[in-house]
């Protein structure tokens, strides 16, 4: 016991390394948001591209989705960073936001595009012979219903994205992954750093399965009509 | 009201339409009959463009419906359509189901849709059920509001897709009885239906298609008392 206090002293307190983790809590969160909210936006993109009926824009979305899922994201994250916005300048956090979201969004696509076809063509039907137009009908009747499908799905993504992000120490940003990892060769320590970064990676993504758990809910309750 | 010359409709090569001429009259309600898989539906979804036509010509007071140029919007808020499954907006209360397109479409406001919409359910006996969500309504309700939603845009002609075929036997009556009601009223109606006594009681004309072709057309008495086509009595006999 006293051994185990006496590393945790050594990672965490002295130094003051717990604000390096701290500090990279933050880093890890708002790249997280910032890549989710911009993953939602290609996904819906995408998923309107492969749900066009022109054949040049599902060409468009059918390959966008197909390299994405091809190549590992650290490749694209150090593919957007060391070349795409190599003479751009951005926060690197900001860098590293995009290049999750638009990993993310083939994802997010899919699962937008597998929502919209659960639909029944009846909804749209309906709509149309109503007088609605394709983007009213998309709108008003059939995206509303699509959500509460979708959204089991679009949360397991957004843990995964989440996940994903502690490859950003590559391109030298300090989140929860990168400080676990300098504590770790800065003490010479591996098993602290190392099981701390995990259970702070787990306590997070509890507290969001949490929180979105409890948005499903209401929207169920909003079903149970 | 409505020309159709010679309508064709192809499924890759499967030909459902095999040539459709026929004149609606502003008033008349006209009932398909035939059996399955013979095309009535596909005629009836062809009418309001749910189907686009491989071949020939549809006109809407005059106007040309079939052409590309056509503002396919504006033509089907002519047309009311009432589905074989309802089709209601399970997310949307039943006011909300029926003002949702004449309030989007900006042809009344939200307090005039509202007042209509509330009118129209009094119509169909639903008057106490605009706050309740279409989950909570058996499938003859759910046929009546649906009724009253495609008149809530006032169309000038309402299609019927088999309407009292999802319906228990039970609740097949208070469906028919507001379509009665309607035909009364002098809206110009086209049904497509199995249900027999309905087409003898109500229509005006009588439509007999089989593979894809009008094989007879006449009055109910003519059509049901007196049928000349071979396939028309083949059919009659077995349904009636």
């Amino acid at each position: 016991m006293a051994e185990f206090s006496d590393l945790f002293y050594k990672c965490f307190i002295k130094e003051d390394r717990y604000k390096l983790l701290l500090s990279g809590i933050g880093v890890t969160i708002k790249v997280s948001l910032l890549a989710i909210v911009i993953g939602i936006l290609i996904g819906m993109l995408i998923a309107m591209c492969n749900l066009s009926r022109k054949r040049g824009l599902r060409l468009l979305g059918g390959i966008y989705t197909d390299v994405i899922r091809g190549t590992p994201s650290v490749t694209q994250l150090m593919i957007i960073y060391f070349v795409i916005f190599a003479s751009v300048q951005l926060d690197k956090w900001i860098i590293a936001a995009i290049a999750f979201g638009v990993n993310s969004g083939a994802y997010v696509s899919e699962i937008i595009r597998a929502g919209i076809l659960s639909i029944d063509k009846g909804q749209t039907e309906a709509g149309r012979s109503l007088g609605l137009n394709a983007f009213q009908t998309m709108s008003r009747i059939v995206i509303p219903q699509a959500v509460k499908n979708i959204f089991p799905a679009l949360c397991n993504e957004f843990i995964v994205l989440i996940k994903e992000t502690a490859i950003v120490g590559y391109v030298g940003l300090m989140d929860i992954q990168k400080a676990g990892d300098f504590i770790k060769s800065a003490t010479f320590i591996a098993f602290m750093p190392l099981i701390g970064t995990a259970v702070i990676y787990y306590v997070l993504i509890k507290i969001l399965t949490l929180v979105l758990k409890q948005i499903e809910n209401r929207l169920r309750r909003a079903d149970a009509h | 009201m409505i020309k159709v010359n010679n309508l064709h409709k192809k499924f890759e090569d499967l030909t459902v339409l095999d040539g459709i001429d026929e004149h609606i009259e502003q008033g008349e309600v006209v009932v398909v009959i035939g059996p399955s898989g013979s095309g009535k539906s596909t005629f009836l979804r062809c009418l309001n463009l749910l189907e686009t036509a491989t071949e020939g010509e549809i006109y809407v007071d005059d106007e040309l419906i079939t052409s590309p140029k056509v503002n396919v919007n504006r033509v089907r808020q002519k047309m009311g359509m009432v589905f074989q499954q309802f089709n209601l907006f399970p997310h949307l209360t039943i006011m909300d189901n029926i003002t949702l397109a004449p309030v989007l479409l900006k042809k009344m406001t939200k307090e005039q849709a509202v007042k209509r919409g509330q009118e129209l359910l009094e119509r169909v006996n639903l008057g106490e059920k605009a706050n309740a969500y279409p989950a909570q309504l058996s499938g003859g309700q759910k046929q009546r509001v649906a009724i009253a939603r495609a008149l809530a845009m006032d169309p000038e002609i309402m299609l019927f897709d088999e309407p009292t075929s999802a319906l228990d036997p039970e609740m097949v009556g208070e469906v028919l009885d507001v379509m009665k009601d309607l035909a009364k009223s002098g809206m110009t109606m086209v049904i497509v239906t199995h249900e027999m006594g309905f087409a003898r009681e109500v229509a005006s004309r009588v439509l007999f298609i089989d593979q894809g072709v009008v094989m007879e057309s006449g009055t109910p008495e003519e059509v049901f008392g007196n049928p000349k086509n071979e396939r028309t009595k083949n059919f009659l006999s077995k349904v009636l």
